[in-house]
């Protein structure tokens, strides 16, 4: 029989995280911080709101770009909370979550063997998301507290690099990326023409009263970003699968000619939540917001506390709602330890390399679990670290 | 109240069971202190008790609940506040409020059996001078209380393993 996988396909490698998935099947009382999603329902009124619109017979498709309403309240968002100025009818286009966003930019803007610059460690699916549209996925190493520095980057560009993906704060570490080196960054990008896309999913989720600067909110770099965000973490919206682009007029045409021909429009159930979610937000100042934040805020003071107790090395993150320690001192490699932590007791940990090479030596943690569970877990890999230096003592002796 | 007790009441009001230790992580702060706000809010009466918040349908206590709109005639210069603090004393009485609209007080009451309900408001309530009017509605099942959904699905939907 032919081969009707796609050569493109076939250079994608399959993912860790199914290799953990079915590694769960049969553990029993697992407790699992592998998840990447807020542990919230989404807020009441986004339900009822979505549900008053499918009782209303709101079931038709929406302008490709999503519906008017929709589009005004993400640009006075973006204005408000993240000093960017889009124009609602010509630079925003509502996508089915952050996700048709990431693919949808690189398919409008990569030419067979373009080089997109990927910060390591980062998002599982940017490098496939490249390749599947003819790109060439980049790793940049980022420095010991997960910054990109200008230096890092500027040694990987190539006369082929057309593309820098930024996403901050990020997924896995939990960094948010400081003024000092974004500005080295954006140096950088002008200097070798890159566009940049940056996928914002967790700008609402920043502690210690830090905050993450937008890039295209600096000087000469609108022009050069495409903007990725959406609703799934700081709504709480994730399985609604609803997000936007918002880029300058000139790109986010091009987009439109994708979008349309592949997806037509988003969901109209989920735009008319995603609707009610930042009509809300304006009205109380993002309250519902801040009210998941501090409980993230908390639970993150809990793992921080936990893993120093511990003696796991760990940067302490600024943003989103992951940890990413290190776990070198043990000897094993990231997949050895998640799969034994699983096995053993039952806590399911990402293993740092299925974020890049960079993440090799590290886990990811997820904090959106309810504290009590989160107690438990650390308990259970309190036992497995012990349990993993005492053989390692004995080895020794 | 200060930025600590503040960070602390939502915590303690989810559970306020949570170990002393586990509540200074969480604020960011030393368990002395976080031990000195909470024994402060305790003094000032802002937290009232610490107590579960049970499910009486689920055991094998019986016992009739009724909400009472009460009509009162305000007296001078005590307005409600006087009735309303000696009807706060029976111990069949559970809460108090003072309403808007056609009624003015609410009072929830709690007694073993319908009889005793029943002679509470005719013979205890009915009779206070300032009351001139009541109207009884029993509780037949309770699904939400003090924020807290009974018989809720806790699962958790989400699958074990995401990106």
């Amino acid at each position: 029989m032919r081969d009707f996988i796609s050569s493109r396909v076939l250079s994608i490698a399959s993912s860790p995280l199914s290799e953990f998935l079915t590694l769960t099947q049969g553990v029993k009382n697992i407790i699992s911080l592998g998840i990447g999603e807020p542990d919230f329902v989404t807020p009441y009124h986004i339900r009822e709101e979505m549900i008053d619109s499918l009782l209303d017979g709101q079931t038709q498709y929406t302008d490709s770009r999503g519906i008017q309403p929709l589009r005004e309240a993400i640009a006075a968002y973006l204005k408000e909370r993240h000093d960017l100025c889009y124009d609602p009818n010509s630079e925003i286009i509502v996508t089915i979550g952050a996700s048709e966003a990431i693919d949808l930019v690189f398919r409008t803007v990569l030419e067979e063997g373009d080089e997109v610059l990927l910060p390591d460690p980062g998002y599982i699916s940017y490098e496939p998301c490249v390749r599947l549209s003819g790109g060439v996925p980049v790793p940049v190493a980022t420095d010991s507290t997960f910054q990109l520095t200008g230096q890092a980057l500027e040694e990987c560009v190539t006369p082929r690099s057309k593309v820098l993906v930024l996403s901050y704060p990020n997924n896995p570490t939990g960094a948010v990326l400081d003024d000092e080196h974004l500005q080295q960054i954006v140096d950088v990008c002008k200097r070798h023409n890159l566009l940049v896309i940056s996928d914002e999913i967790y700008n609402e989720l920043v502690y210690d009263g830090v905050r993450q600067r937008s890039v295209a909110a600096l000087p000469g770099m609108r022009e050069r970003t495409a903007t990725l965000n959406g609703f799934s973490k700081a709504f709480a919206m994730t399985g609604q699968r609803i997000g936007y682009v918002a880029a300058p007029e000139y790109l986010t045409a091009a987009f439109s000619k994708v979008h349309t021909n592949t997806i037509l429009c988003a969901s109209r159930t989920s735009q008319m939540g995603a609707l009610a979610a930042l009509v809300e937000g304006q009205r109380t100042d993002y309250q519902e917001v801040a009210k998941m934040r501090d409980s993230y805020d908390a639970r993150r003071r809990l793992m921080v506390h936990a893993f120093s107790e511990m003696g796991l090395e760990c940067y302490e993150p600024k943003g989103a709602f992951y940890m990413f320690p290190s776990i070198k001192s043990t000897g094993l490699s990231s997949r050895e330890f998640c799969k034994r932590l699983l096995e053993e007791e039952g806590v399911v940990c990402i293993p740092g390399h299925a974020f890049g090479k960079m993440g090799e030596g590290h886990i990811r943690c997820c904090y959106a679990t309810a504290h009590e569970r989160l107690m438990e877990a650390f308990s259970r890999m309190r036992a497995f670290l012990e349990r993993l230096r005492s053989q390692s003592c004995s080895n020794d002796c | 109240m200060t930025p600590l007790q503040e960070k602390l009441l939502p915590i303690l009001e989810e559970d306020c069971r949570t170990p002393l230790d586990v509540l200074a992580v969480m604020v960011g702060d030393t368990p002395e202190r976080v031990k000195e706000a909470i024994e402060q809010l305790e003094k000032d009466q802002v937290i009232l008790r610490y107590r579960p918040l049970v499910n009486w349908d689920k055991t094998g206590r019986t016992f009739v609940e009724a909400m009472i709109d009460v009509k009162v005639t305000p007296q001078r210069d005590k307005g409600f506040d006087a009735i309303a603090k000696r009807i706060v004393c029976y111990p069949e009485v559970k809460n108090v409020y003072l309403m808007s609209g056609a009624y003015d007080l609410i009072v929830l009451v709690e007694a073993p059996t319908l009889k005793e309900l029943a002679l509470f408001v005719s013979e205890k309530l009915s009779v206070l001078d300032s009351v001139t009017a009541t109207s009884t509605s029993f509780v037949l099942k309770r699904y939400k209380q003090e924020g807290v959904i009974f018989d809720e699905l806790k699962e958790d939907r989400r699958l074990l393993v995401t990106p």
